[in-house]
Protein backbone atom coordinates (compact mmCIF):
# COMPACT_ATOMS: atom_id res chain seq x y z
CA UNK A 1 0.00 0.00 0.00
CA UNK A 2 1.13 3.21 -0.99
CA UNK A 3 1.03 6.06 1.69
CA UNK A 4 1.10 9.95 0.72
CA UNK A 5 3.26 12.49 2.47
CA UNK A 6 2.20 15.51 3.20
CA UNK A 7 6.03 16.93 4.57
CA UNK A 8 4.96 20.96 4.70
CA UNK A 9 7.58 23.48 4.07
CA UNK A 10 9.42 23.35 7.97
CA UNK A 11 10.79 19.83 6.37
CA UNK A 12 11.80 21.37 3.20
CA UNK A 13 14.05 23.94 5.40
CA UNK A 14 14.85 24.75 9.10
CA UNK A 15 13.75 21.13 9.46
CA UNK A 16 15.12 19.03 6.92
CA UNK A 17 16.16 16.37 9.38
CA UNK A 18 12.63 15.11 10.28
CA UNK A 19 12.30 14.48 6.47
CA UNK A 20 15.49 13.08 5.95
CA UNK A 21 14.75 10.85 9.66
CA UNK A 22 10.91 10.14 7.86
CA UNK A 23 12.07 8.89 4.81
CA UNK A 24 14.63 7.03 6.21
CA UNK A 25 12.75 4.73 8.30
CA UNK A 26 10.48 4.19 6.05
CA UNK A 27 12.96 2.87 3.33
CA UNK A 28 14.43 0.81 6.49
CA UNK A 29 10.90 -0.52 7.38
CA UNK A 30 10.13 -1.42 3.59
CA UNK A 31 6.88 1.24 3.84
CA UNK A 32 6.27 3.29 0.37
CA UNK A 33 6.07 6.70 0.66
CA UNK A 34 4.90 8.85 -2.07
CA UNK A 35 5.56 12.49 -1.79
CA UNK A 36 2.26 14.67 -2.74
CA UNK A 37 2.53 16.18 -6.65
CA UNK A 38 3.17 19.90 -6.31
CA UNK A 39 1.74 20.28 -2.28
CA UNK A 40 1.58 23.64 -1.53
CA UNK A 41 1.78 25.83 1.92
CA UNK A 42 -0.65 24.94 4.48
CA UNK A 43 -1.20 28.89 5.30
CA UNK A 44 -0.19 27.50 9.19
CA UNK A 45 -0.94 30.07 12.01
CA UNK A 46 -0.95 33.40 9.50
CA UNK A 47 -4.05 32.09 7.12
CA UNK A 48 -6.10 31.42 9.69
CA UNK A 49 -5.64 34.30 12.00
CA UNK A 50 -6.00 36.94 8.97
CA UNK A 51 -8.28 35.03 6.78
CA UNK A 52 -10.98 32.25 7.42
CA UNK A 53 -11.22 31.46 3.80
CA UNK A 54 -7.92 31.22 2.77
CA UNK A 55 -7.08 29.22 5.59
CA UNK A 56 -9.37 26.60 4.53
CA UNK A 57 -8.78 26.85 0.59
CA UNK A 58 -4.89 26.57 1.00
CA UNK A 59 -4.89 23.15 3.15
CA UNK A 60 -8.05 21.95 0.85
CA UNK A 61 -5.88 22.25 -2.22
CA UNK A 62 -3.64 19.56 -1.08
CA UNK A 63 -6.51 17.10 0.06
CA UNK A 64 -7.98 17.67 -3.00
CA UNK A 65 -4.40 16.61 -4.82
CA UNK A 66 -4.54 13.95 -3.05
CA UNK A 67 -8.06 12.63 -4.14
CA UNK A 68 -6.63 13.21 -7.43
CA UNK A 69 -3.35 10.82 -7.20
CA UNK A 70 -5.83 8.44 -5.07
CA UNK A 71 -3.57 8.52 -2.41
CA UNK A 72 -6.07 7.72 0.45
CA UNK A 73 -3.97 8.12 3.69
CA UNK A 74 -1.71 11.04 3.90
CA UNK A 75 1.08 11.06 6.86
CA UNK A 76 1.99 14.48 7.92
CA UNK A 77 4.48 14.81 10.56
CA UNK A 78 4.65 18.33 10.69
CA UNK A 79 2.02 18.66 13.73
CA UNK A 80 0.34 22.19 12.59
CA UNK A 81 0.09 21.02 9.19
CA UNK A 82 -1.65 17.85 10.65
CA UNK A 83 -3.67 20.32 12.62
CA UNK A 84 -4.48 22.33 10.03
CA UNK A 85 -5.25 19.83 7.39
CA UNK A 86 -7.86 18.15 9.86
CA UNK A 87 -9.74 20.98 11.29
CA UNK A 88 -10.53 21.62 6.97
CA UNK A 89 -11.44 18.17 6.70
CA UNK A 90 -13.77 18.60 9.63
CA UNK A 91 -15.25 22.53 9.50
CA UNK A 92 -15.43 21.50 5.34
CA UNK A 93 -17.92 18.33 6.45
CA UNK A 94 -19.72 19.93 8.94
CA UNK A 95 -20.44 22.84 6.50
CA UNK A 96 -21.49 21.72 3.00
CA UNK A 97 -22.08 25.22 2.00
CA UNK A 98 -18.36 26.34 2.78
CA UNK A 99 -17.13 22.90 0.94
CA UNK A 100 -18.94 24.36 -2.20
CA UNK A 101 -17.44 27.60 -1.60
CA UNK A 102 -13.97 26.82 -0.97
CA UNK A 103 -14.20 23.97 -4.48
CA UNK A 104 -14.76 26.77 -6.40
CA UNK A 105 -12.45 28.79 -5.64
CA UNK A 106 -10.23 25.78 -5.63
CA UNK A 107 -11.59 25.14 -9.41
CA UNK A 108 -11.01 21.33 -7.95
CA UNK A 109 -13.26 18.42 -6.68
CA UNK A 110 -13.09 18.09 -3.46
CA UNK A 111 -14.98 15.18 -1.20
CA UNK A 112 -12.92 15.09 1.65
CA UNK A 113 -12.07 11.30 1.92
CA UNK A 114 -8.67 11.54 2.31
CA UNK A 115 -7.54 9.96 5.98
CA UNK A 116 -5.31 12.36 7.82
CA UNK A 117 -2.62 10.42 9.79
CA UNK A 118 -0.02 12.11 12.20
CA UNK A 119 3.51 10.50 12.41
CA UNK A 120 2.73 8.72 15.51
CA UNK A 121 -0.63 6.67 14.08
CA UNK A 122 1.49 6.41 11.20
CA UNK A 123 3.72 3.93 13.03
CA UNK A 124 1.05 2.83 15.01
CA UNK A 125 -0.57 1.58 11.85
CA UNK A 126 1.92 0.54 9.82
CA UNK A 127 5.46 -0.40 11.58
CA UNK A 128 4.65 -1.80 14.93
CA UNK A 129 5.07 -5.56 13.31
CA UNK A 130 8.46 -4.49 11.52
CA UNK A 131 9.85 -2.59 14.27
CA UNK A 132 9.99 -5.50 16.19
CA UNK A 133 11.45 -7.57 13.31
CA UNK A 134 13.84 -5.19 12.57
CA UNK A 135 15.13 -3.94 15.96
CA UNK A 136 18.79 -4.19 16.40
CA UNK A 137 20.15 -1.43 19.03
CA UNK A 138 16.95 -1.28 21.78
CA UNK A 139 17.95 2.63 23.16
CA UNK A 140 18.09 1.49 26.63
CA UNK A 141 18.08 5.42 27.59
CA UNK A 142 15.41 7.84 29.72
CA UNK A 143 13.32 9.81 27.33
CA UNK A 144 10.54 12.83 27.77
CA UNK A 145 7.90 12.34 24.99
CA UNK A 146 6.83 15.61 24.59
CA UNK A 147 3.13 16.37 22.21
CA UNK A 148 2.75 19.64 22.32
CA UNK A 149 -0.89 21.32 21.78
CA UNK A 150 -1.48 19.97 17.92
CA UNK A 151 -1.33 16.83 17.70
CA UNK A 152 -3.84 15.88 20.68
CA UNK A 153 -6.17 19.50 20.40
CA UNK A 154 -8.93 20.06 19.83
CA UNK A 155 -9.66 16.29 20.71
CA UNK A 156 -13.30 16.85 19.10
CA UNK A 157 -11.41 17.30 15.60
CA UNK A 158 -8.94 15.08 16.28
CA UNK A 159 -9.71 12.43 17.72
CA UNK A 160 -6.37 10.80 18.42
CA UNK A 161 -5.07 9.39 22.03
CA UNK A 162 -6.28 11.59 25.37
CA UNK A 163 -5.37 15.13 25.20
CA UNK A 164 -4.40 15.90 29.03
CA UNK A 165 -1.90 12.39 29.32
CA UNK A 166 -1.27 10.90 26.42
CA UNK A 167 0.57 7.61 25.91
CA UNK A 168 1.17 6.85 22.02
CA UNK A 169 4.43 8.12 21.99
CA UNK A 170 5.00 6.26 25.14
CA UNK A 171 4.08 3.02 23.91
CA UNK A 172 6.26 3.25 20.52
CA UNK A 173 9.16 4.36 22.97
CA UNK A 174 8.76 1.59 24.74
CA UNK A 175 8.93 -0.71 21.95
CA UNK A 176 12.16 0.40 21.55
CA UNK A 177 13.52 -0.39 24.42
CA UNK A 178 13.41 3.37 25.74
CA UNK A 179 12.20 4.18 29.30
CA UNK A 180 9.37 7.05 29.27
CA UNK A 181 9.28 9.47 32.47
CA UNK A 182 6.31 10.83 34.09
CA UNK A 183 6.43 15.15 33.53
CA UNK A 184 4.44 17.50 33.50
CA UNK A 185 4.66 19.58 30.45
CA UNK A 186 4.29 16.89 27.72
CA UNK A 187 0.92 18.66 26.48
CA UNK A 188 2.08 22.26 27.04
CA UNK A 189 2.58 24.90 24.31
CA UNK A 190 5.87 25.79 23.24
CA UNK A 191 4.77 29.15 21.66
CA UNK A 192 5.27 28.12 18.12
CA UNK A 193 3.33 30.42 17.06
CA UNK A 194 5.36 33.64 18.15
CA UNK A 195 8.55 31.93 17.41
CA UNK A 196 9.33 35.01 15.40
CA UNK A 197 7.64 37.69 16.58
CA UNK A 198 7.65 37.46 20.38
CA UNK A 199 11.12 35.12 21.20
CA UNK A 200 11.19 35.88 25.06
CA UNK A 201 7.28 34.39 25.07
CA UNK A 202 9.21 30.98 23.30
CA UNK A 203 12.14 31.20 25.82
CA UNK A 204 9.37 31.01 29.00
CA UNK A 205 7.18 28.77 27.41
CA UNK A 206 10.04 26.18 25.87
CA UNK A 207 12.30 27.11 29.20
CA UNK A 208 9.64 25.13 31.33
CA UNK A 209 9.29 22.23 29.22
CA UNK A 210 12.81 21.44 28.81
CA UNK A 211 14.11 22.45 32.55
CA UNK A 212 11.25 19.67 33.53
CA UNK A 213 12.16 17.18 31.07
CA UNK A 214 15.88 17.60 32.53
CA UNK A 215 15.25 17.83 35.97
CA UNK A 216 12.90 14.11 36.09
CA UNK A 217 15.98 12.36 34.69
CA UNK A 218 14.91 11.95 31.03
CA UNK A 219 18.20 11.49 28.96
CA UNK A 220 16.32 12.93 25.48
CA UNK A 221 13.33 14.57 24.54
CA UNK A 222 11.47 13.15 22.16
CA UNK A 223 9.17 15.10 19.30
CA UNK A 224 6.50 14.87 16.56
CA UNK A 225 6.52 18.30 15.58
CA UNK A 226 9.07 20.42 13.85
CA UNK A 227 7.74 23.84 15.69
CA UNK A 228 8.73 22.26 18.65
CA UNK A 229 11.57 20.80 17.77
CA UNK A 230 12.89 24.37 16.68
CA UNK A 231 11.57 25.79 19.62
CA UNK A 232 13.27 23.16 22.16
CA UNK A 233 16.62 22.94 20.25
CA UNK A 234 17.41 26.26 17.91
CA UNK A 235 15.98 28.06 20.54
CA UNK A 236 18.03 26.65 22.95
CA UNK A 237 19.84 30.09 23.89
CA UNK A 238 16.80 31.88 24.65
CA UNK A 239 16.12 29.05 27.12
CA UNK A 240 19.20 28.97 28.98
CA UNK A 241 19.17 32.59 29.16
CA UNK A 242 15.77 32.92 30.71
CA UNK A 243 16.74 29.78 33.18
CA UNK A 244 19.61 31.30 33.92
CA UNK A 245 21.60 28.06 33.49
CA UNK A 246 23.16 24.91 31.44
CA UNK A 247 20.19 23.12 29.91
CA UNK A 248 21.90 20.39 27.38
CA UNK A 249 19.42 17.76 27.11
CA UNK A 250 19.00 16.96 23.04
CA UNK A 251 15.73 16.93 21.28
CA UNK A 252 15.23 14.07 19.01
CA UNK A 253 12.49 13.73 16.87
CA UNK A 254 10.38 10.31 17.12
CA UNK A 255 11.46 9.03 13.72
CA UNK A 256 15.25 9.65 14.32
CA UNK A 257 14.54 7.30 17.75
CA UNK A 258 12.75 4.99 16.25
CA UNK A 259 15.86 5.20 13.30
CA UNK A 260 18.62 4.47 15.95
CA UNK A 261 17.15 1.37 17.13
CA UNK A 262 16.77 -0.17 13.72
CA UNK A 263 20.30 0.48 13.39
CA UNK A 264 20.41 3.44 11.30
CA UNK A 265 23.12 6.21 11.71
CA UNK A 266 23.07 9.46 13.16
CA UNK A 267 23.82 10.92 9.64
CA UNK A 268 21.16 9.14 7.48
CA UNK A 269 18.81 10.44 9.90
CA UNK A 270 19.78 13.74 10.44
CA UNK A 271 20.72 13.86 13.54
CA UNK A 272 23.94 15.68 13.11
CA UNK A 273 21.81 18.77 11.90
CA UNK A 274 20.63 20.06 15.60
CA UNK A 275 22.05 22.66 17.29
CA UNK A 276 22.49 21.04 20.63
CA UNK A 277 24.93 18.15 20.68
CA UNK A 278 23.01 14.80 21.17
CA UNK A 279 24.99 12.84 23.39
CA UNK A 280 23.29 9.68 24.19
CA UNK A 281 24.02 7.99 27.69
CA UNK A 282 25.77 4.44 26.42
CA UNK A 283 23.93 1.25 27.46
CA UNK A 284 24.65 0.04 30.71
CA UNK A 285 21.74 -2.12 31.04
CA UNK A 286 21.14 -5.51 29.31
CA UNK A 287 18.14 -5.72 27.64
CA UNK A 288 16.51 -8.89 27.69
CA UNK A 289 14.20 -10.22 25.99
CA UNK A 290 12.93 -7.04 23.69
CA UNK A 291 11.75 -9.46 21.53
CA UNK A 292 9.13 -12.38 22.83
CA UNK A 293 10.17 -15.07 19.88
CA UNK A 294 13.84 -14.43 19.74
CA UNK A 295 17.10 -14.37 21.74
CA UNK A 296 17.82 -12.04 23.96
CA UNK A 297 19.74 -9.04 22.94
CA UNK A 298 22.97 -8.03 25.16
CA UNK A 299 23.70 -4.06 24.63
CA UNK A 300 27.03 -2.52 25.82
CA UNK B 1 -37.19 50.03 23.85
CA UNK B 2 -37.43 46.32 23.49
CA UNK B 3 -37.50 46.73 19.61
CA UNK B 4 -34.06 48.91 19.39
CA UNK B 5 -32.02 46.61 21.71
CA UNK B 6 -33.33 43.52 19.83
CA UNK B 7 -32.06 45.31 16.74
CA UNK B 8 -28.90 45.64 19.16
CA UNK B 9 -28.83 41.91 19.73
CA UNK B 10 -28.33 40.94 16.50
CA UNK B 11 -25.39 43.38 14.98
CA UNK B 12 -23.44 43.11 18.29
CA UNK B 13 -20.62 40.81 18.37
CA UNK B 14 -21.63 37.76 19.93
CA UNK B 15 -24.29 36.98 17.65
CA UNK B 16 -22.18 37.45 15.05
CA UNK B 17 -20.13 35.41 16.24
CA UNK B 18 -22.66 33.14 16.79
CA UNK B 19 -24.28 33.04 13.35
CA UNK B 20 -20.78 32.85 11.36
CA UNK B 21 -19.04 30.81 13.30
CA UNK B 22 -21.53 28.25 15.34
CA UNK B 23 -19.89 29.32 18.84
CA UNK B 24 -21.96 30.24 21.20
CA UNK B 25 -20.67 32.14 24.41
CA UNK B 26 -23.35 32.69 26.17
CA UNK B 27 -23.01 29.01 27.59
CA UNK B 28 -19.65 30.38 29.35
CA UNK B 29 -20.76 30.38 32.98
CA UNK B 30 -17.13 31.79 33.74
CA UNK B 31 -15.96 28.54 36.10
CA UNK B 32 -12.03 30.02 34.64
CA UNK B 33 -10.84 26.75 33.64
CA UNK B 34 -9.72 28.04 30.61
CA UNK B 35 -7.97 30.65 32.06
CA UNK B 36 -6.40 28.57 34.47
CA UNK B 37 -4.72 26.32 31.59
CA UNK B 38 -3.65 29.37 29.39
CA UNK B 39 0.07 29.55 29.05
CA UNK B 40 0.08 33.21 28.01
CA UNK B 41 -3.40 34.63 30.48
CA UNK B 42 -1.12 35.53 33.31
CA UNK B 43 1.70 37.06 31.84
CA UNK B 44 0.89 38.48 28.68
CA UNK B 45 -2.84 39.13 28.27
CA UNK B 46 -4.99 42.23 29.72
CA UNK B 47 -8.34 39.98 29.57
CA UNK B 48 -7.42 36.24 29.91
CA UNK B 49 -9.71 34.12 28.27
CA UNK B 50 -12.79 33.85 30.41
CA UNK B 51 -12.28 37.61 30.70
CA UNK B 52 -13.14 37.96 26.84
CA UNK B 53 -15.81 35.89 27.08
CA UNK B 54 -17.59 38.15 30.21
CA UNK B 55 -16.78 40.71 28.15
CA UNK B 56 -18.68 40.05 24.76
CA UNK B 57 -21.57 38.39 27.06
CA UNK B 58 -22.53 41.98 28.23
CA UNK B 59 -23.01 42.89 24.52
CA UNK B 60 -22.00 46.85 25.73
CA UNK B 61 -20.30 48.22 22.64
CA UNK B 62 -17.50 49.28 25.14
CA UNK B 63 -16.75 45.85 26.20
CA UNK B 64 -16.71 44.64 22.79
CA UNK B 65 -14.58 47.49 21.47
CA UNK B 66 -12.32 46.73 24.56
CA UNK B 67 -12.20 42.98 22.93
CA UNK B 68 -11.20 44.10 19.22
CA UNK B 69 -8.39 46.70 20.55
CA UNK B 70 -6.98 44.27 22.85
CA UNK B 71 -3.72 42.69 23.01
CA UNK B 72 -4.78 39.22 24.18
CA UNK B 73 -6.42 38.81 20.83
CA UNK B 74 -3.24 38.43 19.37
CA UNK B 75 -0.97 37.18 21.89
CA UNK B 76 -3.12 33.63 22.07
CA UNK B 77 -0.89 30.99 20.64
CA UNK B 78 -3.82 28.88 19.27
CA UNK B 79 -2.83 26.16 21.78
CA UNK B 80 -6.52 25.00 22.05
CA UNK B 81 -6.04 24.45 26.08
CA UNK B 82 -9.00 26.55 26.30
CA UNK B 83 -11.13 24.77 24.09
CA UNK B 84 -9.93 21.49 25.45
CA UNK B 85 -10.59 22.03 29.06
CA UNK B 86 -13.74 23.92 28.82
CA UNK B 87 -17.17 22.24 30.37
CA UNK B 88 -18.90 23.61 27.94
CA UNK B 89 -16.80 23.25 24.91
CA UNK B 90 -16.82 26.32 23.72
CA UNK B 91 -14.07 26.70 20.96
CA UNK B 92 -12.53 29.87 22.27
CA UNK B 93 -9.68 29.90 19.20
CA UNK B 94 -12.31 29.91 16.72
CA UNK B 95 -13.62 33.01 18.33
CA UNK B 96 -10.31 34.84 18.87
CA UNK B 97 -9.90 34.16 15.15
CA UNK B 98 -13.10 35.74 14.60
CA UNK B 99 -12.14 38.49 16.65
CA UNK B 100 -9.01 39.38 15.50
CA UNK B 101 -10.10 39.37 11.60
CA UNK B 102 -13.29 41.94 12.66
CA UNK B 103 -10.61 44.16 14.34
CA UNK B 104 -8.59 44.57 11.00
CA UNK B 105 -11.35 45.02 9.11
CA UNK B 106 -12.13 47.25 11.45
CA UNK B 107 -8.53 49.23 11.67
CA UNK B 108 -8.56 48.44 15.84
CA UNK B 109 -5.64 46.43 16.53
CA UNK B 110 -3.35 47.12 19.44
CA UNK B 111 -0.43 48.46 18.76
CA UNK B 112 1.46 46.36 20.86
CA UNK B 113 0.80 43.59 18.68
CA UNK B 114 2.18 45.08 15.09
CA UNK B 115 5.07 42.64 15.42
CA UNK B 116 3.12 39.90 15.64
CA UNK B 117 0.51 40.79 12.97
CA UNK B 118 3.40 41.48 10.92
CA UNK B 119 5.16 38.39 11.73
CA UNK B 120 1.50 36.46 10.04
CA UNK B 121 1.55 39.03 6.84
CA UNK B 122 4.93 38.37 6.09
CA UNK B 123 4.67 34.67 5.95
CA UNK B 124 1.23 35.24 3.28
CA UNK B 125 3.57 37.27 1.38
CA UNK B 126 5.69 34.43 1.32
CA UNK B 127 3.60 32.32 0.35
CA UNK B 128 1.26 33.96 -2.35
CA UNK B 129 4.84 34.54 -4.24
CA UNK B 130 5.87 30.79 -4.34
CA UNK B 131 3.39 28.30 -2.88
CA UNK B 132 5.54 27.01 -0.34
CA UNK B 133 7.25 29.49 2.78
CA UNK B 134 10.62 30.78 2.49
CA UNK B 135 11.97 30.63 5.59
CA UNK B 136 14.61 33.14 5.07
CA UNK B 137 12.49 35.37 2.62
CA UNK B 138 9.87 35.54 5.39
CA UNK B 139 12.52 36.68 7.66
CA UNK B 140 13.68 39.06 5.69
CA UNK B 141 9.70 40.34 4.90
CA UNK B 142 9.19 40.52 8.76
CA UNK B 143 12.28 42.49 9.29
CA UNK B 144 11.66 44.94 6.61
CA UNK B 145 7.71 45.37 7.83
CA UNK B 146 9.34 45.86 11.84
CA UNK B 147 12.85 47.39 11.51
CA UNK B 148 13.66 45.08 13.82
CA UNK B 149 16.96 44.21 11.59
CA UNK B 150 19.37 42.45 14.18
CA UNK B 151 16.71 39.64 15.32
CA UNK B 152 17.84 36.46 14.86
CA UNK B 153 21.05 37.20 13.00
CA UNK B 154 22.94 34.42 15.15
CA UNK B 155 20.58 32.20 14.53
CA UNK B 156 21.22 32.35 10.55
CA UNK B 157 24.76 31.35 10.23
CA UNK B 158 24.59 27.71 12.63
CA UNK B 159 21.21 27.20 10.36
CA UNK B 160 23.47 28.02 7.13
CA UNK B 161 26.20 25.77 8.50
CA UNK B 162 23.24 23.27 9.28
CA UNK B 163 22.28 23.29 5.87
CA UNK B 164 18.34 24.16 7.36
CA UNK B 165 18.50 27.43 5.18
CA UNK B 166 17.86 27.98 1.63
CA UNK B 167 18.98 31.10 -0.17
CA UNK B 168 16.52 30.26 -2.71
CA UNK B 169 13.06 29.85 -2.34
CA UNK B 170 11.58 26.68 -2.88
CA UNK B 171 8.50 27.03 -5.54
CA UNK B 172 5.96 24.98 -6.50
CA UNK B 173 4.91 24.56 -10.77
CA UNK B 174 1.67 25.91 -10.32
CA UNK B 175 2.23 28.84 -8.55
CA UNK B 176 -0.36 30.51 -10.84
CA UNK B 177 -3.15 28.56 -8.86
CA UNK B 178 -1.95 29.67 -5.95
CA UNK B 179 -2.29 33.39 -6.89
CA UNK B 180 -5.64 32.39 -8.12
CA UNK B 181 -6.46 31.22 -3.93
CA UNK B 182 -5.27 34.37 -2.55
CA UNK B 183 -6.89 36.67 -5.20
CA UNK B 184 -10.29 34.83 -4.79
CA UNK B 185 -10.49 34.77 -1.25
CA UNK B 186 -9.03 38.27 -1.12
CA UNK B 187 -11.73 40.20 -2.52
CA UNK B 188 -14.29 40.40 -0.35
S1 LIG C 1 -13.72 27.28 30.58
FE1 LIG C 1 -15.53 27.63 29.31
S2 LIG C 1 -17.21 27.97 30.75
FE2 LIG C 1 -15.29 28.15 31.91
S3 LIG C 1 -14.85 30.36 31.88
FE3 LIG C 1 -13.76 29.47 30.16
S4 LIG C 1 -15.18 29.67 28.44
FE4 LIG C 1 -16.36 29.98 30.28
S1 LIG D 1 -5.82 29.01 22.52
FE1 LIG D 1 -5.26 31.09 23.13
S2 LIG D 1 -6.70 31.64 24.74
FE2 LIG D 1 -6.83 29.42 24.50
S3 LIG D 1 -5.43 28.62 26.05
FE3 LIG D 1 -4.27 28.80 24.13
S4 LIG D 1 -3.30 30.83 24.20
FE4 LIG D 1 -4.92 30.80 25.76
Amino acid sequence: MKIGLYPGCSLTGSSREYYESVMAISKALDIEIVELPDWNCCGATAAHNLNKELSLSLPARNLAIAEREKLDTIVVPCAACYSRLSVTQHELHENPELKSRVAEILEMEYHGTSKIINVIQFFEQFATEKIKEKQTKPLGFKVACYYGCLLVRPPKILNFDRPEDPQSMEKIMKSVGAEPIEWNYKTECCGAAMSVAKTEIVGRLSGDIVEDAAERGADAIIVACPMCHSNLDMRRPEIEKYKGKKLPIPVLYLSQAVGLSVGLEKKELGILRHFVKVDLPEKKVEVKEIKENKAEIIVT
Amino acid sequence: MSAHSHQVEKNNLISLIKKDTGVNIHKCYQCGKCSAGCPVALDEMEYPPSMIMRLLQTEDAENEEAVKKSYAIWVCLTCEMCYTRCPMEIDIPTVMDYVRQVSIKEGKTNPKAKSIISSHQAFLDSIKRTGRLHELGFVMGYKLKTFEMMKDATLAPTMMKKGKLHIFAEKIKDKAHINNIFKKTEKK
